[in-house]
């Protein structure tokens, strides 16, 4: 009985886990083969990977769609951890009655669906580009103001820091550290795999974030990987090969984040589950 | 006199700093959120192409009453929402709770494959999808070869199989990232609790109802709260996979929104009136959620 059990269970993540890897494969043996041959259901790895990455430099600005997700998505995570660890820590460490309601206000901003958001904004920014067009549509800008600051940061950051021992706080000011000093120099440090769990998070919402970008990114010149990998995916005739390259570059970036951090990532979010 | 004002000084002094760690990500909300949101509240009793609003009341909300294509749309999104969030749900606690046995092998080894999908963006796994699920794609190939089917399955271009793509396309990207919740919770308890219950010879499903159900609660009210959020915002998955199509068969909700303001003539107050639908039904079934979870606990 219970050696059933086992073989269940094992069979059942095993399938899990092929069923979760085999699309991974799939795309990345076929970036390495023909489009003819993608069509024929072919399994194993081809040799026209270079063939197919020249293609793509050829027909797209792949460069400069990767600038352009690599600077947007660096500001806005690093431009959101600072954001939302100082307000994290601001509202648990210098806790009051006011604060906690204004707290919960911001809370409820996780609920506003971005549908709801897009016209209004859209046509904000489009005000805006009427007197500072370097912040207007169309520029990064744009894209990273309105994603930069998350309710969920913010709790994440919040949740957090109530296991972030008071005793170094008092030592902190002891010393005749300014808060912003103790903040900088105490928290910060030692928070490390908290900050390592916020940046994956916003990294990987930056990097492929989708919706924004396709409303307010309207030249080909400041297009995102995520924009240029949906442009390729609508053709009439694709060009597998070609496609399944742009696919797998467009998703080197977050899986390398996630397999260098995973471990403080892990840890981070039992941090902030607790 | 001179000690209580410097006293009150100081006070002054670290109120201010408090608030001033805040400000920043308060204002950013305010402008980039809640201004938004009562922007498109308002738009949303407007009517008019382009900039050339005016005022009609509740028009916009009586057209949302009778337009076929809105009612449509609400329909797939309730049909992903019913169909997918439990599925993937249960599916996330089913492999958490195996994954959490201690005498697991391999366990690093699946925890990372199941939740490898989560790296991937949502553009990219779809365009993945839409060809593995063309007609002539590899799972209409590999389903002929095995003879399980005799004639390739439309799962793009039929209206049902259509909604199937898209449901097993979000179930595959979203549930190792809801197990990663659970099994973070799961670490949390305390193995003695399972223990005791074995020598009162509880048996496993008992030990899973009893015991890890309740205990997973507020964690299991979260994912289900972001997941019904994110589902009634679909769009990413059914742009990329179906374009909505066959017909109407897969747009969602926040699709038909885009439609409304950047595909055809831009109708921005009905879109945001359209919007406004979608924030309706997220404090609604936030309530309910609450409410359902509330009860069991008393």
């Amino acid at each position: 009985m219970a050696k059933s059990k086992r073989f269940f269970m094992y069979l059942f993540l095993s399938i899990a886990a092929i069923v979760s890897i085999f699309p991974f494969l799939w795309m990345v043996v076929s970036s390495t083969n023909q489009s003819v041959d993608v069509t024929r259901g072919r399994l194993l790895p081809g040799t026209h990977l270079l063939e197919n990455l020249r293609k793509l430099l050829d027909t797209t600005d792949l460069q400069l769609s990767l600038m352009n997700s690599a600077k947007i998505s660096i500001t806005t995570t690093l431009l959101a951890l600072l954001i939302a660890s100082l307000a994290g820590y601001g509202f648990e460490v210098f806790r009051s009655r006011s604060k906690d309601i204004v707290f919960n206000i911001l809370l409820l901003s996780m609920m506003i669906p971005f549908a709801a958001l897009m016209i209004p904004l859209y046509r904000m920014f489009g005000q805006i580009s009427n007197v500072f067009p370097w912040m207007g549509i169309d520029t990064m800008t744009s894209v990273i103001l309105p994603t930069v600051t998350t309710a969920f940061l913010i709790f994440f950051f919040r949740q957090s820091t109530k296991m972030f021992p008071k005793e170094l706080l008092e030592a902190g000011r002891m010393d005749g550290l300014s808060e912003l000093g103790i903040f900088l120099r105490i928290y910060l440090p030692t928070m490390k795999t908290t900050y390592a769990a916020g940046a994956i998070i916003t990294f990987m919402s930056s990097w492929n974030n989708y919706l924004w970008p396709l409303i307010v990114l309207q030249t080909p010149q400041t297009k995102t990987m995520p924009l240029l990998i949906s442009t390729l995916g609508s053709g009439y005739a694709p060009d597998y090969g070609m496609i399944m390259i742009a696919i797998v570059i467009g998703t080197i970036p977050t899986a390398l984040v996630f397999f260098v951090m995973q471990k403080q990532f892990v840890a981070g979010m039992i941090g902030s589950v607790k | 006199m001179h000690q209580t004002n410097s006293k009150l000084r100081f006070r002054t002094k670290s109120v201010l700093t408090g608030w001033s760690f805040v400000l920043l990500a308060v204002i950013l909300i305010f402008v980039f959120y809640f201004y938004p949101m009562l922007q498109a509240l308002i738009l949303s009793f407007q009517t008019g192409t382009g900039s050339n609003l005016t005022f009609t009341g509740f028009d916009n909300y009586s057209r949302l009453l009778s337009d076929k294509t809105f009612i449509v749309s609400v329909k797939n999104t309730f049909i992903y929402l019913l169909v997918q969030v439990p599925l993937m749900i249960i599916l996330a606690l089913f492999i958490s709770v195996l994954l959490n046995d201690s005498k697991l092998r391999f366990k690093g080894f699946f925890r990372t494959a199941i939740f490898l999908p989560c790296v991937t963006s949502l553009v990219a796994y779809s365009v993945v999808f839409k060809y593995l699920f063309s007609g002539n794609g590899l799972v209409n190939t590999m389903l002929l070869k095995l003879h399980l089917v005799s004639a390739p399955i439309e799962w793009i271009t039929d209206p049902f199989w259509a909604k199937i793509t898209i449901i097993l396309a979000i179930t595959w990207r979203w549930t190792g990232y809801n197990m990663i919740f659970y099994l973070s919770a799961l670490q949390n308890i305390d193995h003695s609790i399972y223990e005791a219950a074995k020598i009162d010879g509880a048996s496993s499903s008992r030990q899973f109802f009893g015991i890890t159900v309740p205990l997973l609660k507020p964690i299991i009210l979260f994912t289900s709260i972001t997941s019904t959020i994110g589902t009634l915002q679909l769009f990413d998955e059914v742009m990329n996979i179906t374009k909505g199509g066959p017909g109407n068969a897969t747009q969602t909700i926040s699709q038909y929104i885009y439609n409304l303001s950047f595909k055809y003539a831009a109708d921005f107050g009905y879109a945001a009136t359209v919007s406004y639908s979608i924030v309706i039904m997220i404090a609604l079934l936030s309530v309910i959620q609450f409410k359902v979870a509330g009860d069991k606990n008393g």
